[in-house]
């Protein structure tokens, strides 16, 4: 009975490694194929997030059968679940104040210009 | 007093358990040396945090959580398909403002990190009055409809926990 | 048993996607993509060294993941600080 599950919890496990493999490879994929810098963004933010965060998951359970379960991983995990939204975002100022991202901007509806672009260049 | 020497109880709670799975095992030992640097970090570094980050309902963000976590693997098999199947001429990109009815920054940034990690959509940048945020949508014929989806499905659970 | 072969496809996968995002960084249009190619990088080599350490057994290359994962991170936001404000520190 327990062989039986051990032989299913593989499975799975295994299952997890190959989803995330494929999503880590359609991540880069995309930065490849999508046309514009700002499509670009997307593809690696998300789905190499979630390719990583697959081996962790299994890493983080492979010895799940001894009884072993080690819980670094999920903090390796937080970490990156936190930061990917914060680097989209510094990639994606600097592309608005570079003109590099696509041009005619909504506007905010607010009164006031968005961000990156009111702020004043500092000398470097 | 214990205001004082506690002056951000979440932050200090985030820290022990932060230490623990740095160090990846339960020893008494740990525990003293997560317990010290949990009081001196908050301690030495209140200048830069003046206000407390108010949670009404903590029970809710957990299945917010729960929910975004869900999402972000929806969110995959989306940007997946569009990636491998769409022909690059097909894919419409579209930018979105986003008018917020938050006020408090903590909520605005979780607000800004959901859309970044889920279906299609990156916040790009915001309004210099912060009142407003622009995203970014990878396909979306019409933006509208994210846009709402956005404000029902993620912005009212964010007001309900925070304000 | 099945765990071996799950994990030869994903390094595998890594690996085909750190030649992906050889070919972007050195095709890319744009310095911002650029940094965004050294971000993804970085990230893919964090799966790499996780997925090494599975298959060894070792949790000390959990150690090194962290320090990636800490690294890249600053990194980016150093970059793309220069770019944005002309300095990294204000």
């Amino acid at each position: 009975m327990t062989a039986m599950l051990s032989v299913g919890f593989e499975l799975f496990l295994s299952a997890i490694l190959v989803g995330g493999g494929v999503f880590a490879l359609i991540g880069s994929y995309g930065l490849l194929r999508l046309p514009r810098p700002m499509q670009r963004l997307h593809a690696p933010t998300k789905a190499t997030t979630v390719g990583v965060g697959a081996a962790l998951v299994v890493s983080a359970f492979d010895l799940l059968p001894q009884g072993q379960i080690s819980w670094q991983e999920l903090l390796i995990v937080l970490f990156l679940l936190l930061t990917a939204p914060i680097s989209a975002l510094f990639l994606a100022k600097t592309l608005i104040l570079r003109g590099e991202a696509d041009p005619n901007l909504p506007d905010p509806g607010t009164g006031t210009p968005w961000a990156t672009l009111a702020q004043e260049r500092s000398d470097p | 007093m214990l205001k004082r020497l506690f002056p951000h109880p979440y932050l200090t709670m985030t820290l022990v358990v932060l230490w623990f799975l740095l160090v990846n095992h339960w020893k008494i030992g740990s525990l003293v040396m997560a317990t010290l640097l949990a009081t001196a970090i908050p301690l030495i570094s209140s200048a830069w945090w003046p206000d407390r980050a108010m949670v009404k309902r903590p029970l809710s963000l957990a299945t917010y959580t729960v929910l975004v976590l869900w999402d972000v693997i929806v969110a995959n098999f989306q940007v997946a398909r569009i990636v491998l199947f769409m022909p690059r001429d097909k894919i419409r990109s579209n930018w979105i403002t986003i008018p917020l009815d938050l006020h408090s920054p903590e909520a605005i940034s979780l607000l800004a990190g959901t859309i970044t990690m889920t279906p299609g959509t990156l916040t790009a940048d915001m309004s210099a009055c912060g009142r407003a945020l622009l995203v970014h949508a990878l396909h979306a014929p019409d933006p509208a409809a994210v846009r709402d989806d956005i404000k029902t499905r993620y912005e009212s659970r964010l007001k309900r926990i925070f304000e | 048993m099945i765990l071996g072969p799950a994990l030869f496809f994903m390094f595998a996968c890594i690996a085909l996607a750190l030649v992906l995002n050889l070919i972007r960084l050195f095709t890319a249009p744009t310095l911002t993509d650029r940094i965004l190619v050294l971000d993804t990088m970085t990230v893919n080599a964090i799966a790499l060294v996780v997925l090494y350490g599975i298959s060894s057994g070792s949790a000390l290359y959990l150690e090194a993941a962290v320090l990636l994962a800490l690294t890249s991170f600053v990194g980016t936001i150093a970059y793309c600080k220069y770019l944005l404000r002309g300095s990294i520190i204000e």
